[in-house]
């Protein structure tokens, strides 16, 4: 008796584990059947490979809890706009992946490039599309001034923040300057009569303002740090991949999705940029993206490597907080502008299914045009692309995009 | 009966052996026009083109990262292993496969002495083969090493 039931409980798992294998060839679903290299890529892109954030050290609030409250309390205040309609959440929506959906960001006015999305943000040396700033803290300050974003002033800001924000600013950076007596509207970057404003301001005066516009930036900066990429069916199925094991439940891949994954890998070269756990080289590239009709002349990188170099409140300037060494990004920035020609930021995959239209001006609208975009590889209107045309079966496109969703964070 | 199967046997060898020399003379045609194949030296110690300077390289993350911002040490040494101090150093590279240069401009940024020189700045946003040049100038001559990377 005993034996027989030795017998019988030898023989389940034995004939299970057969009909597994069995399945397993037949739907070839199997983590085994990938390669060395290919287990290799599949664990580079996993979350689990993705490092701890460094903490900025142009920013001594990075990695501050209190200064990341603050930043989210300012993050979502209308009060940071000229006419207090538009706040950094207007376009970045937290319930759409801090980003608006639309092919070009709209503050009081529509701007020519697509508002990014943010988780991760902070992994990123340059900020924007083109990179013009070198931290998360000097970038916050840029559409705060700019005319069709939130259209204010440094100098309104900061009488701002005094008025309604005081308490809170003073327990984190100490006490606010007297600002009583500066002009209402003034900026270096303002229209005509606030830079004149500012002109007629004392040095001492503009460092002050300048100190606390600084803050604001850094305080959101400390808050935008919180904002870090979300596990995706990808991630797990990687994890099991990785463990060698069977992926479960959702993380199965389907045969299209496994497709997918093996084009992106491998044929379809999208790994050159596309690259680690946030399918980001935090590089620029030309990828003979068209312009849009209609606006101003867009030469990506290749126009702003001075602007980030001259930013007073870039790592090197008297508003940061690193010691010069630290500043890597900015000392060893490669400036040659001739490689920089229409070159814009990789963005990161993650989410990208959930969140048309595509490219820095929102050019394409849908994952569909993006691929045939790869496919073609059409010339750069200036500048040479780097892209060197894959031809794509009509499964191969569906392949990839059906891997592209895996990407997608938990909602 | 067996006479006639010998001297079957006999034509299979000999047709084995033509066949031999046949293939033989093909390979040896092959080698003989074929390109040498390539050679490409992995190591983190190389002497430069000329032969004036050994050149090595130690990083201060291993593996080499990417898409990381990290510092390397180089020594430089005559071939005898004097140490080569106070040499105006240059440093250059990218992926000779897809045409691009290297994503940073990485400096030498201080002497340490003992011919070795702290580079910082060096980042690779991409796996694959990379080319470093090293480009050196000092009291023996000007001349260029290269290392090749596969990350």
């Amino acid at each position: 008796m005993r034996a027989l039931l030795r017998g019988l409980r030898f023989r389940r798992p034995i004939r299970s584990s057969l009909a597994v294998a069995f399945l397993a060839v037949l739907c070839a679903c199997g983590s085994e059947d990938f390669s060395e290299a290919e287990k290799k890529a599949i664990g580079s892109l996993s979350l689990d490979a993705l490092s701890d954030l460094p903490l900025d050290e142009g920013n001594r609030y990075s990695g501050n809890r209190a200064a990341a409250a603050f930043g989210a309390v300012l993050f979502n205040d209308e009060g940071l706009s000229g006419a207090g309609t538009v706040s950094c959440a207007t376009c970045h929506k937290a319930e759409r992946q801090f980003q608006d959906d639309l092919p070009r960001g709209v503050g009081v006015a529509e701007t020519d490039r697509r508002t990014m999305p943010l988780a991760g943000v902070a992994f990123s040396p340059w900020q924007f599309w083109d990179g013009r700033r070198d931290s998360l803290w000097a970038q916050a300050l840029v559409p705060l001034e700019d005319a069709r974003e939130h259209a204010g002033n440094r100098t309104a800001y900061a009488r701002y923040v005094k008025a309604r924000h005081g308490e809170a600013y003073e327990a984190l950076f100490g006490p606010l300057p007297a600002l009583d007596h500066l002009p209402s509207n003034a900026s270096p970057r303002g229209d005509a009569a606030e830079r004149a404003a500012w002109e007629r301001m004392t040095l001492r005066e503009r460092d002050a303002v300048n100190r606390v516009f600084a803050n604001i930036g850094k305080a959101l900066a400390a808050f935008e740090e919180t904002l870090t990429p979300r596990e995706a069916r990808f991630d797990r199925f990687a994890k099991a991949v990785m463990e060698g094991r069977e992926p479960e439940e959702d993380a199965v891949f389907s045969a299209l999705e496994r497709e997918g994954l093996r084009l992106f890998i491998g044929k379809a070269n999208c790994l050159e940029c596309h690259n680690g756990p946030r399918f980001t080289d935090d590089h620029f590239h030309n990828t003979g993206v068209p312009p849009v009709p209609g606006l101003a002349e867009d030469r990506g990188r290749a126009a702003v490597l001075d602007e980030v170099q001259d930013d007073p409140f870039n790592c090197l300037g008297p508003y940061g907080d690193a010691a010069p060494d630290a500043c890597s990004a900015l000392r060893f920035m490669q400036k040659d502008a001739a490689l920089f020609e229409r070159a814009y930021k990789t963005p990161s995959l993650r989410g990208v299914a959930n969140r048309p239209p595509y490219m820095h001006a929102g050019q394409f609208d849908r994952l569909e045009v993006v691929i045939d975009h790869y496919s073609n590889a059409p010339a750069a209107v200036s500048g040479t692309s780097e892209i060197r045309g894959v031809v794509f079966t009509e499964r191969g496109r569906k392949a990839l995009i059906a891997f592209l969703k895996t990407l997608d964070g938990e909602p | 009966m067996t006479t006639q199967k010998r001297s079957g046997g006999k034509g299979l060898v000999l047709a084995v052996i033509g066949l031999l020399v046949a293939a033989l003379a093909v390979y040896a045609g092959y080698r003989l026009f074929a390109p040498p194949p390539a050679t490409v030296d992995m190591t983190y110690n190389t002497v430069s083109s000329d032969g004036l300077y050994q050149v090595m390289f130690e990083t201060d993350t291993l593996p080499i990262p990417l898409n990381e911002t990290h510092s390397w040490v180089l020594i430089v040494t005559t071939p005898e292993g004097e140490p080569v101090n106070d040499a105006e150093i240059g440093i250059d590279g990218g992926m000779p496969a897809h045409g691009h240069g290297l994503p940073t401009e990485p400096k030498v940024t201080e002497g340490l002495g003992e011919g070795r020189y702290q580079v910082e700045g060096m980042r690779f946003n991409m796996g694959g083969h990379w080319e470093i040049r090293v480009g050196i100038n000092a009291a023996q001559g000007t001349d260029e090493a290269t290392f090749n990377l596969d990350l």
